[in-house]
């Protein structure tokens, strides 16, 4: 009996576990560049939006990109056309995703994050948001995601605007990533996911200044899937909500590695752009790991490595 | 959907990367040319890229190079029951020397064609009466492309293209026919001495504006300056643009090019080809492969 991936996800019911991280594939461009055959052999069991703000940004100056070891720096700078802009042209051109629909968003106090989540959340075509707290409160001059009390302040303002799932997007650039986590389930928070970018610098050989023009940016690729998968493995042992776990994932052994630390979801982030497909491949390569591991599916062996280290 | 030189509409690739044996690769003046046989894509329109990769020793041990190298197609001929693909490299850097090293036999990961490709030159000009094609060192490859569709479709073409030195034009003759090709040498081996720019200044002095229609591709110095001059003479021109790319589908974002109207474009999706109006400047930081 081949193995059954289906997930249920804070009462969304997914195909497969294997989902998109944030801002690592573009639906609408990603159709425009493959026409209808990415709609027939879509990735992913659910699209996450890149991340919208309340006003337009145009992104940080360039260059954006830096190729490391085994991965790369990026300092985007959350391009988007501000919340008007994606529930007036880009919401609508979404019409044609064969999975649910969650939207990243993100705001530089609680009263606009309100406004984002409020409006976002009313919308039938969205099934759940994940909160971008890796931006600073400019109130009080802190990385909300850096600082339990803000993340849990966030989400008390947030939680009672809508019963639709909302996902903390954690950042690994803190000391103690359980302490913001356990803050974000306190606040009310359905889900989890981590981890987002480590802060990274490339220095231009030629003239010994910082390479990207924003001067730093953050670090993904398989570089960073073991510091990933100790945040994955230590948050997922002390929340009680699901964990999306994420960070250098390019193949169904990367995968089911973080589900066997506690992950629910698995996201695939920078491997996408090497392989566009690279969301089917990892969920077949899954099915196959499953059947090896005589599982039935994602659950059998969710938080495995909870447990003790093997005797060997 | 926009109209290509060919008249096709753009040509979409299949989703996902696929495998494609290298069939060919040989020196070419200071370059490599190296081919490979796609059986899985649509014919590229002239203008249009690849992202590509070698099925093996790419990452290795977890290093460099680890995202694929987006390369402008320089041929696309029918043959064997797929498109053969020519590309044009030059080994700067880890990615760049391991496709140098592509052996026949060899396997290629590709994805595309991808992007815009360039316009018709009535499209660019109504009045257009012929085109000018502006190459510099490698970027003569997608002009190769652009110069055979525009040469069946019996429009008139001048080329000008610009090198560095005697090995770098040394491949010339392999991508054009010489007698059509009008070369500036920065070292004065062959043709001009200087930039190919003064070739296309000298040849735009004695030009109607509205006659013609320029496409460039080239080093991010060369193609500022054919969008200045072609800008300040009221003449159309196309730039086939490089931008650091790591997905090239318009997921990653990186691959930004600043507009004329503010804000950014992604050169991937609404590019390689812009017009030279469009943006606010083909300097872009970061350009150039590794």
């Amino acid at each position: 009996m081949s193995p059954d991936l289906r997930v249920s996800f804070c009462g969304i019911e997914l195909e497969h576990p294997v989902v998109n991280a944030s801002g690592c594939f573009d639906a609408i461009a990603a159709r425009r560049a493959f026409g209808d055959s990415l709609v027939d052999r879509f990735p992913f069991a659910a699209f996450v939006s890149k991340t919208i703000t309340p006003e337009p940004r145009a992104g940080n100056a360039p260059p954006r990109l830096f190729e490391a070891p085994a991965g790369m720096i990026n300092s985007i700078g959350l391009p988007n056309k501000g919340l008007a802009g994606f529930l007036e042209r880009d919401l609508p051109q979404l019409g044609f995703l064969p999975v649910p629909l969650i939207v990243s968003v993100m705001a530089t106090s609680r009263e606009d994050f309100a406004a984002v989540v409020d409006a976002v959340s009313r919308r039938p075509e969205v099934a759940g948001l994940e909160l971008n707290v890796s931006c600073p409160n400019v109130h009080s001059g802190l990385i909300v995601g850096e600082q339990p009390a803000e993340t849990a302040a966030l989400l008390e303002a947030l939680r009672p605007l809508t019963e639709k799932p909302l996902i903390v997007k954690l950042t690994p650039n803190v000391a103690d990533p359980v302490a913001v986590a356990a803050a974000a389930e306190a606040g009310g928070a359905d889900a989890v996911s981590l981890i987002n970018t480590l802060k990274a610098t490339a220095i231009d050989p030629a003239t010994l200044r910082p390479w990207l023009g924003a001067g730093r940016g953050g670090l993904s690729g398989p570089a960073i899937r073991a510091v990933a998968l100790e945040q994955v493995r230590s948050v997922a042992a002390a929340v009680h909500i699901p964990v999306v776990g994420m960070g250098g994932i390019t193949s169904g052994a990367d995968a089911l590695a973080f589900i066997a630390a506690g992950a629910t979801l698995v996201a695939v982030g920078t491997e996408s752009f090497r392989d566009p497909a690279a969301g089917i491949r990892i969920r077949d390569e899954l099915g196959t790991a499953f059947g090896l591991a005589g599982a039935a599916g994602p659950g059998e062996l969710r938080g495995a490595a909870a447990a003790a280290p093997a005797n060997r | 959907m926009t109209g290509s030189v060919s008249g096709a509409l753009r040509p979409v690739a299949p989703f996902g990367r696929r495998l494609a044996e290298v069939t060919a690769n040989r020196a070419s003046g200071g370059y490599r040319v190296f081919s490979a046989l796609d059986t899985g894509g649509p014919s590229p329109a002239a203008g249009q890229f690849y992202m590509l990769a070698a099925e093996e020793r790419w990452e290795e041990r977890g290093q460099r190079p680890f995202l694929p190298r987006a390369f402008s197609v320089a041929g696309a001929e029918r043959q064997g029951g797929g498109i053969r693909l020519d590309f044009l490299v030059e080994g700067v850097g880890p990615g760049t020397e391991r496709l140098c090293a592509l052996r026949p036999g060899e396997r290629l990961w590709l994805n595309g064609p991808l992007g815009r490709p360039f316009s018709r030159p009535r499209d660019l000009s109504p009045q257009a009466a012929g085109a000018v094609l502006v190459g510099g060192g490698i970027g003569i490859a997608p002009l190769a492309i652009l110069r055979r569709e525009l040469s069946g479709r019996g429009f008139p073409t001048r080329v000008l293209l610009g090198f560095r030195d005697r090995e770098h034009s040394g491949g010339v003759g392999d991508l054009f026919t010489c007698e059509e090709v009008r070369l500036a040498s920065e070292d004065g081996h062959a043709g001009h001495k200087g930039y190919v720019t003064d070739l296309l200044g000298v040849l735009l002095e004695g030009d109607d504006p509205g006659s013609g229609a320029v496409y460039a591709c080239g080093p991010p110095g060369m193609l500022e300056a054919v969008r200045v001059m072609c800008g300040e003479r009221g003449v159309a021109c196309e730039l086939a643009m490089e931008s650091p790319m790591a997905c090239g589908f318009g997921a990653c974002f990186g691959c930004a090019v600043p507009l004329a109207s503010g804000g950014y474009m992604r050169l991937c999706v609404e590019g390689p080809v812009v017009r030279g109006a469009e943006i606010e400047t083909a300097l872009v930081a970061g350009a150039g492969h590794r």
